[in-house]
């Protein structure tokens, strides 16, 4: 819906691509998208758990129609849309956070500490936007659904498995208010007993620093940073981190950021709305059980 | 099995890089460098494969200044066979970068070319693909795992909410995650070792591909600061500031 969004800063006219086996309920929710012309479906048993090369394939056989292919920075884009734009031989801008007149864009690099503003010269902008930056589409459109025939699967890769993360918790990269926890937890066992009982309260996904990771208190699956997964949920409350460069990196679009540490000079604090300077093992469970009061 | 495993020299991951004061640049005087996190974890698993008896041997290569032999060597001392840099004074973009590995990947002939998942300067995190895509081969990238069986490679690897298995055919690219292994600290004598390795040079020119950039940066700036915060006093007073806001729901 966002990256819809950021694709009407052309004017042009908009289609989607979707694909996948049995894939007709997700076509027609997305012809109801605001300013889309047509959705191209290729619906084929080969692409039910799709792969890069299947896919990447598709992109670069109707690529040449299009002056602009975006996706949003997920991991499914990250693996396709490099690939589908060596095919046809253009570069591309990943995680794209503005995007302005004339095929400017602005980009962020080194971490994070760095705003690129680049130009490209490619006659094809093939790019993935960052979606908080860019605003939603409404629901109240009409697209032609147009079925297309899939290209022969290409058998370079075969599918086995897959394993979601199995958890009562929203998913980190889509919750509206993400609990991340820091070294100064102490242990694994400190790190759950402390964060849990908050997450519950608030509905929220918990996420890790990377030193927490390295120090066994959490996997590495909920790592929030630049070597981790990137948030940028409604509220973002950071206890015990010390905000490091990298963790910054992968929560500093958060709406609202609350860190309570007991180190007043943490840098966590300059990312933060509301900082609070306090012992962590008292103030969490404090905050957890005032919260089910209001 | 033969394995090519690329190498990029980058900042430490531990530094604050910023730009230069006239924004055209980011200013990495006297910046620690070294290899790409990323691709620290692609040499480790490309080591292990050999200590396994999988591999026979390992080629790294690195592309950019003469700057960049000390990340060969580090390599070489890891483990890695021989090394091969691209000499290229300019910074090349994915695209080319990818059309010069192609070149090395048509020479050497690997099973395998391991990569990092991204490299921490551009943040971009396309190399691999584009190379898979020019070399029409399979890819598996954000690899938490790689196992080879019967002359296949098994791979986990990171999709949206978790993650997924796969089975590719050689030759593959493979981009590595930092969860793929602990990546192995390098002791003084293999050090001193590695200078005895041979390192290969070849010009970028040399190769006959188009390595221009196709994005012009324009300039290079801090991100805009956030807007200051509030410290508060007690939790009582962060849950009020907190229910004030417009929209958020606690």
């Amino acid at each position: 819906m966002n990256a819809v969004g950021s694709a009407q800063i052309w004017n042009g006219s908009i289609d989607i691509l979707i694909v996948g086996e049995g894939i007709d309920g997700a076509a027609i929710h997305a012809s109801k998208l605001d300013g889309v012309d047509k959705i191209l479906k290729f619906d084929a048993p080969h692409l039910n758990h799709p792969l890069a090369e299947d896919v990447a394939n598709i992109i670069f056989k109707i690529g040449r129609e299009y002056s602009v292919i975006i996706a949003p920075h997920t991991w499914f884009s990250r693996n396709i849309l490099p690939r589908a734009a060596a095919l046809l031989d253009v570069s591309m801008i990943s995680d794209v956070l503005e995007i302005n007149e004339d095929n400017i864009y602005i980009r962020s690099t080194y971490a994070g500490n760095v705003h690129a503003k680049l130009k490209s010269g490619d006659p094809i902008q093939i790019l993935t936007v960052h979606s908080s930056k860019f605003k939603a589409v409404g629901l109240n459109g009409n697209a032609k659904i147009i079925d297309s025939t899939a290209p022969e699967a290409l058998n370079l890769t075969r599918w086995e498995k897959e394993k979601k993360i199995d958890s009562v918790r929203p998913p980190l990269i889509n919750a509206k208010v993400v609990i991340s926890g820091g070294r100064s937890l102490g242990s694994a066992e400190k790190f759950n007993e402390v964060l849990s009982p908050l997450a519950d309260k608030l509905e929220a996904a918990i996420g890790a620093t990377r030193a927490a990771v390295d120090a066994g208190y959490a996997p590495n699956e909920i790592q929030v940073g630049q070597t981790g997964v990137v948030v940028a949920p409604d509220l973002y409350i950071a206890i015990g981190v010390s905000g490091a460069n990298q963790h910054i990196y992968g929560m500093k679009d958060s709406r609202v950021v609350v860190a309570i540490n007991n180190d007043p000079d943490a840098t966590i604090f300059k990312f933060a709305d509301y900082g609070l300077v306090a012992d962590l093992f008292e103030a969490v469970p404090e905050m957890a059980t005032l919260v089910s009061k209001t | 099995m033969k394995i090519l495993v690329a190498i990029k020299r980058v900042q430490d991951y531990n530094i604050k890089v910023r730009p230069k004061s006239d924004g055209s640049d980011v200013d990495l005087e006297g910046v620690k460098m070294g290899v790409n996190p990323f691709d620290e974890n692609a040499i480790e698993e490309a080591i292990r494969l050999k200590e396994e008896g999988f591999a026979s041997e390992i080629v790294g290569v690195s592309i950019g200044s003469s700057l960049s032999q000390d990340v060969l060597r580090q390599s070489l001392a890891m483990g890695v066979d021989r090394a091969i840099l691209v000499e290229a004074e300019e910074v090349l973009q994915p695209l080319a970068v990818a059309k010069v590995l192609k070149k090395v990947v048509e020479k050497e002939k690997p099973d395998l070319i391991l990569l990092g998942k991204l490299a921490l300067d551009s943040d971009a995190g396309q190399t691999g693909q584009m190379l898979a895509g020019l070399l029409n081969c399979s890819q598996a990238t954000f690899a938490s795992s790689i196992e080879i069986k019967d002359g296949e490679v098994f791979i986990t690897r990171e999709v949206d909410g978790g993650t997924e298995s796969i089975v590719t055919k050689t030759p593959t690219v493979l981009t590595a995650d930092l969860r793929l292994n602990e990546p192995r600290f390098v002791k003084l004598p293999n050090l001193m070792m590695a200078r005895k390795k041979p390192i290969e040079t070849i010009k970028v020119d040399d190769l006959g591909v188009d390595v221009s950039s196709r994005l012009n940066t324009i300039s290079v700036s801090e991100p805009p600061p956030r807007k200051e915060g509030i410290k508060v006093k007690d939790v009582k007073e962060l849950l009020q500031k907190l229910n004030d806001i417009e929209g958020l729901k606690i």
